[in-house]
């Protein structure tokens, strides 16, 4: 089977879609000809043209506003927004009105808006190029929550993105966005709120998110080597999330740890450990553990940078502190 | 030009605001009630070229916009009275007016984000060709938002058929347009984003109809935005159980703008125009506080919402 990066399986996705229906259109700084930063709509200009790839002003809150509106009256809008830190100007457009409209409306009115871009600490991207944020999202009622973590799975879920009539958080890590991984030429859906189990083992639970499922199976490869099976589940969906997957997961080992490089206070480790606590207590043989990134804004220097993320032997250690409980 | 329709709009705006002032004080409201008395000639003449293709967006004061879009009186009652009835289901209230059937997409209670998404109601009629308008409803309030100049912008930008409708009404809640923004020419700091911008006097419902008609002509022929700068007043409260003068108005301000209520000057126009006669008003009112009594009365009577529905319509999917 071919291989394919992150980005151009998104990019795939992207104009599948597009093809097939012209009511979508892409909206951000340098989509257009440039096509994106990141590459995620390389190409796409020539065959779909201005109004569907439309370079936008640096003007967050205004085209965010603007697609609100749009996905009101028959389009589907996506904003590019290169980094995710860039669309904290529209938080009140995001909350006060993408994420209330369908319930305001009674459900009469649909909002099929996709905010699509990237997050993520890596490359001295420094602190207003490395924000993730995700759990302020999950927090809100109204929002979808997809944090891809590989090719095969950026293009399946993003076809479920751009089929739905959910607004959708699609949130692409800056470290994953070169990594290949097969992906059928035939076409494909992933549903959201269906986690993948990405490594099956027997002695711990871990839940990675986003950055962290690759380093999780690279400490479980060294403790397999020890004769350690974890098992790794990534949620994929952050909202919905898939609880059942992880509770079978945790019936099974009897420990969890969750993992994810975006601050701990209120996360989704938070949240996972409550609902497993809730639903699962009498499964659990040691106190659930959490690893994520420091809890400060993000520093530019690299060995700052690299201090402020869970490293390999951080990985490690958490998942043998688990073990060791 | 049915001139008796526009003055039919703006009684039953203005005696259906009546009803619900009355209801607020006898605490049949449970929330807050703005109310649009003595702007009614804005949304009537604005409105009245619209059809429910075309995409209203408003703010907290946005019962009179509902209203001349199409929402029936009795929705807009019952959904104050916060009944199931209610154009959003009891869900909203006086400022989450929706009704997109008609194309009246939902009322706000921040002020500003109207204005973008209209202007993407603008984009979404491009896009799909469809002929429509985007029209936002604001007041000078909103001019010092942000999202007023982005939105002014990128309806300029791309040439959008979008038409904004500022209220200017003097006050945002009791804080004074002179005392808010240094340059008090509306029209101008719009016209300054280089799209067709007009200044008219918000109380003369045949003015409002024509400079509205003018901008809605050109966004349908792919003209661009227009600007509308409608001077005009609110005679009662910011908000019911408020005080109408305040520390911010005076008697005297008050009075002034009173004298010229677009109801009564329109119809003092139109009979010594020899357009309708006094036997017609009388008919015109009799019909209307007949509609608006029947509304309020299924509003009162209308059921709660069903507290087990609370979470629905979070998500598509129910």
């Amino acid at each position: 089977m071919r291989e394919l990066t992150f980005t151009a399986a998104a990019r795939e996705a992207l104009t599948e879609e597009m093809a097939r229906d012209p009511s979508i259109f892409v909206v951000g700084e340098g989509i257009g000809q440039r096509g994106g930063n990141f590459n995620t709509t390389s190409g796409l200009y020539d065959l779909y043209g201005p109004m569907r790839l439309r370079d936008t002003p640096i003007v967050e809150r205004g085209f965010i506003g603007m697609c609100t509106g749009a996905a009101m009256t028959g389009t589907r809008p996506i904003v590019d927004f290169m980094f995710v830190d860039f669309i904290l100007d529209a938080m009140g457009e995001l909350i006060n009105q993408v994420a209330k409209i369908q319930y305001m409306s009674s459900g009469r009115l649909k909002m099929p808006l996709i905010l699509r871009g990237s997050i993520g600490i890596t490359g001295a991207s420094a602190t207003h190029h490395s924000g993730s944020y995700f759990p302020m999202f999950v927090n809100i009622p109204g929002f979808r929550v997809v944090v891809p973590t590989n090719a095969y799975d950026a293009k399946g879920l993003f076809k479920t993105a751009l089929r739905g009539d959910d607004p959708v958080i699609f949130l692409e890590h800056k470290s994953l966005l070169n990594s290949k991984a097969q992906v059928p030429e035939e076409e494909y859906f992933i549903p959201f709120g269906q986690a993948a189990v990405v490594r099956e083992g027997s002695a711990a639970t871990v839940v990675a998110v986003g950055s962290m499922v690759r380093k999780a199976l690279e400490a479980c490869d060294a403790l397999a080597a020890e004769g350690i099976a974890i098992e790794v589940i990534d949620p994929r969906t952050l909202a919905p999330l898939d609880i059942p997957t992880i509770l079978a997961s945790v019936h099974k080992t009897g420990r969890l740890l969750i993992m994810d490089e975006t601050f701990q206070p209120c996360g989704i480790g938070a949240e996972i450990a409550a609902q497993v606590v809730a639903q699962g207590f009498d499964d659990l043989d040691a106190p659930i553990m959490r690893l994520n990134g420091v809890y400060t804004p993000t520093p530019y220097s690299p060995p700052l940078e690299a201090a402020v993320i869970p490293n390999p032997t951080q990985v490690l250690q958490a998942i043998r502190d688990l073990l060791a409980e | 030009m049915n001139y008796l329709a526009l003055y039919r709009q703006m009684l039953e705006i203005r005696r259906t605001e009546e009803h619900l002032a009355k209801a607020h004080q006898a605490g049949m409201i449970p929330g807050a009630c703005h109310t649009y008395v003595g702007q009614e000639a804005i949304a009537t003449g604005v409105c009245a070229h619209l059809t429910h293709d075309d995409a209203v967006f408003s703010t907290h004061r946005g019962h009179g916009h509902a209203l001349a879009k199409g929402v029936p009186p009795r929705e807009v009652m019952a959904e104050l009275f916060g009944r199931v009835t209610g154009c959003s289901r009891g869900r909203g209230g006086s400022m989450h007016l929706f009704a997109p059937e008609v194309g009246m997409m939902g009322t706000s209670g921040i002020v500003g984000p109207c204005i973008l998404q209209a202007t993407g109601a603008g984009y979404s009629a491009r896009l799909l060709n469809k002929g429509t308008v985007g029209v936002a409803f604001f007041g000078d309030g909103a001019s010092n938002n942000g999202a007023f100049h982005e939105g002014l912008n990128l309806a300029a930008i791309w040439d959008l058929p979008v038409i904004f409708v500022c209220e200017n009404n003097l006050y945002a809640t009791e804080v004074p347009f002179s005392y808010a923004t240094r340059n008090t020419d509306m029209a101008e700091r719009a016209s300054t984003y280089g799209m067709n911008a007009v200044s008219v006097d918000g109380n003369d419902v045949l003015a409002v109809y024509a400079a509205a008609g003018e901008g809605i002509r050109r966004a349908r022929a792919g003209e661009g935005p227009t600007f509308l700068d409608c001077k005009t007043y609110r005679t009662r409260a910011h908000a019911e159980g408020m005080p109408s003068l305040g520390t911010y108005r005076t008697q005297e301000e008050l009075d002034a703008w009173k004298a010229r209520d677009p109801i009564t000057t329109y119809r003092a126009h139109l009979v010594s125009e020899g357009i309708a006669s006094e036997d017609e008003f009388a008919q015109i009112e009799r019909e209307v506080v007949a509609m608006v009594e029947e509304s309020f009365e299924f509003a009162k009577s209308s059921p709660y919402p069903d507290p087990a529905t609370v979470a629905e319509h979070v998500y598509s999917d129910g």
